[in-house]
């Protein structure tokens, strides 16, 4: 078990015929990824890593069966390969592309809810389940098979925490970075829905950084609803106010968004929060240590 | 990005919002003119207004009441050239290369007005308060009840209706109600219209005349929709920006400047904010926070460190790259080009000493190609052991 991905889901690659798209396809097939094909207008026909090229995504949804699908496009095309792939039926679409305006995400949030349509990114790394199935473009080598759920806005720093865990023996169900905007289409509350829900994860890392209140909304979350051990790292102690570093949404901004608050916020709801990022997986090791029994929280 | 009162209130009177009749001077000659119009107009006072990307002017002295032309010229020459060091600047000042100067008119009341991004609901919102003219976070932490929110569709913008629901519980009467309206619908239009991520205008402000005018304005963009908008990309002012962060900006590198002496040299933005938090866990003081991308590029990598060499504060470097689909070996060798591209001499390595974390794909391969330089880098194997080195390296 997992969650969102297995090593039946079959994937689409949109944008494969760019650098980006052809060198992740190929880096996604060596993993194990059934990538069934990909999309780029004017280039059906071709044949990118063995995998069929068609012009649009609904004859590609067609031909392959796939339910997935993945996006390398430039930033100004990639809401509409967003709309595209779900008109084409897909319901799980991974956007790892930077630079959407945050209006254009707003506008397609209702659009998703709608049509029932779960959106990781962008400004993303993926998702992966370990040995099974990676759609995104982190290292698949540093992952390991297990019962550890990671959660993150970032992409380098889970590979770091991920690094950490299989490095100490603990593998992970799935990994989900959510990505690094203000806006995005999966929220951490979503992903802690289904990892609560998986009975083949034990236990949750999530690791959240400065802007927004997403990590607080998570926070509320497990505390009311969550019965597996959290551990948290949340980014951006030394952040400056009113800065952005580097993620679109990294931002403290009137006064909302610091990292001190989040911590406090994510400690009074029982979650473990590392004071290191070197010692993320250590704190999830010593939990797996004390036999962490799963606390009964009282349900709203 | 950020652009100055002037331009946003450009912006507002394009959009139908009245502000004060005024004009910006680049000089103080300038001024005089400008002033002794305004003053032909019907005008008796003036407000003389330092431009600068930030707020809590009044405080720093950058806006000053002035009666006549030559006492505005004087103002102005005064704070043109100036750089003024407000609450909101930092001790290092921006520097005021322009003033807007405005006929002023007595007022009645201050009232607020902005309209922001709504991240957990994912909407635009409008934000109204009674208590103008000071900032909202004070009133938000002082009179709570005082601050009215309307969430709006991203595609409509604001309805006449949620509008009007807002504007009346500002006010009773029902021209002000109209003018708040349509004021809080233009707002919302040039919002959507133009990828901001803040429109702001504290106060908006009902004069003894009875009409409502923006006071203050300020406009901030969303960074990812400037491509669709080169007019208000040209409105970018460097000189309101750190040097460094400009010269970044300009090869693609996300950096930010702090006080601390450690450099920071980082692939991704998490890992850099944690790279920061690691040495202040571990004792020391961060200098920046430096992104060179996933990838680490040699020629990002070389950038990185010769923007790091301008800040004097610098007394040890840190370079933590955890290579996923960039190996290390490559980052490794990148680095090395990077370094004698630079000029470095073991002298100065022993000045600034440069610590090197490497970690992922081929890391073994990439610290044998650093152990085997003659460049005395100092290894680390692991994140702690690279913060605990480098705090170490900059106390000496």
């Amino acid at each position: 078990m997992s969650i969102l991905v297995d090593k039946n889901t079959k994937v689409l690659v949109q944008g494969i015929t760019g650098a980006h798209g052809s060198f992740h396809a190929k880096k996604m097939i060596e993993y194990g990824t059934q990538i069934v094909g990909g999309v780029t207008p004017g280039k059906g026909g071709e044949t990118v890593e063995g995998v069929p090229v068609f012009n649009h995504m609904k004859e590609a949804v067609e031909k392959t069966g796939a339910t997935a699908s993945v996006i390398y496009v430039p930033a100004r095309f990639a809401v509409d390969a967003i709309r595209e792939s779900g008109e084409a039926g897909i319901k799980l679409i991974v956007c790892i592309t930077e630079g959407i305006p945050a209006l254009e995400m707003a506008r397609l949030k209702e659009w998703l809810f709608q049509k029932k349509i779960v959106l990781i990114g962008p400004n993303c790394p993926g998702i992966i389940t370990p040995g099974e199935c990676k759609i995104g473009i982190m290292p698949g080598y540093i992952h390991q098979k297990g019962s550890v759920g990671v959660i993150s806005r970032s992409g380098t720093l889970t590979y770091e925490a991920v690094w950490q865990l299989s490095q100490r023996g603990l593998g992970q169900s799935t990994c989900i970075g959510i990505g690094g905007d203000a806006i995005v289409g999966t929220s951490f509350v979503d992903v802690l829905k289904l990892f609560e829900q998986d009975p083949e994860t034990k236990a949750i890392v999530v690791i959240g950084e400065i802007g927004g209140t997403a990590e607080e909304e998570a926070a509320e979350y497990i505390e009311r609803h969550v019965t597996k051990p959290v551990v948290a790292f949340i980014a951006g102690s030394m952040a400056p106010p009113g800065k952005r570093m580097g993620h679109a949404g990294a931002i403290i901004s009137g006064g909302s968004g610091r990292a001190a608050d989040k911590i406090n916020r994510l400690k009074k709801a029982g979650v473990t929060v590392a004071p290191s990022p070197a010692l993320i997986g250590e704190t999830v090791q010593q939990l797996f240590a004390k036999k962490y029994e799963p606390k009964s929280r009282s349900r709203v | 990005m950020n652009i100055h009162e002037y331009q946003a209130k450009e912006i507002l009177k394009r959009y139908g919002i009245p502000t004060n009749p005024g004009s910006i001077a680049k000089t103080p000659e300038e001024a005089h003119p400008i002033t002794a119009r305004l003053a032909q107009a019907g005008s008796s006072i003036f407000a003389v207004k330092a431009q600068i990307h930030a707020g809590a002017r009044g405080k720093g002295g950058g806006i000053k009441l002035v009666k006549s032309p030559e006492e505005a010229r004087e103002t102005a020459k005064a704070l043109i050239g100036k750089t003024l060091v407000t609450p909101q600047t930092g001790p290092e000042g921006k520097p005021v290369d322009t003033v807007l100067i405005e006929a002023t008119s007595p007022l009645q009341k201050e009232y607020y007005a902005s309209i922001v991004l709504d991240r957990s609901e994912a909407k635009p919102c409008l934000i109204a308060s009674e208590a103008g003219g000071i900032e909202i976070e004070e009133v938000a932490a002082k009179e709570p009840e005082k601050i009215l929110k309307k969430h709006f569709s991203p595609f409509k913008g604001i309805t006449l209706e949620e509008a009007d629901e807002i504007a009346r519980q500002l006010t009773k009467d029902p021209q002000q109600v109209k003018t708040f309206a349509e004021i809080f619908q233009a707002m919302a239009k040039m919002f959507l219209e133009l990828d901001a991520s803040l429109v702001e205008i504290n106060p908006l402000a009902l004069m003894a005349s009875g009409e409502i005018i923006a006071i203050d304005a300020k406009i901030n963009f969303d960074d990812n929709g400037l491509y669709r908008h080169p007019e208000i990309a040209a409105l970018y002012d460097p000189r309101q920006e750190d040097p460094r962060e400009v010269e970044a900006k300009k090869i693609d590198l996300s950096y930010v400047g702090l006080d601390g002496n450690i450099g920071c040299i980082v692939n991704g933005a998490g890992l850099a904010m944690a790279t920061m938090d690691i040495i202040k866990y571990a004792g020391g003081e961060p200098a920046n926070f430096l992104d060179v991308g996933g990838g680490a590029s040699k020629e990002k990598v070389a950038a990185a460190f010769k923007i790091i060499l301008t800040d004097p504060n610098v007394k040890a470097i840190l370079v933590n790259i955890f290579g996923g689909i960039m190996r290390c070996d490559v980052v490794a060798e990148g680095i090395l080009a990077a370094v004698q591209e630079l000029g470095f001499s073991k002298d100065a390595i022993s000045r600034i000493p440069i610590v090197v974390r490497l970690e992922g794909t081929n890391v073994k391969e990439g610290r044998e190609i650093l152990g085997k330089s003659s460049l005395n880098l100092i290894s680390a194997s692991s994140f702690e052991e690279a913060a605990e080195k480098v705090v170490e390296a900059a106390s000496k």
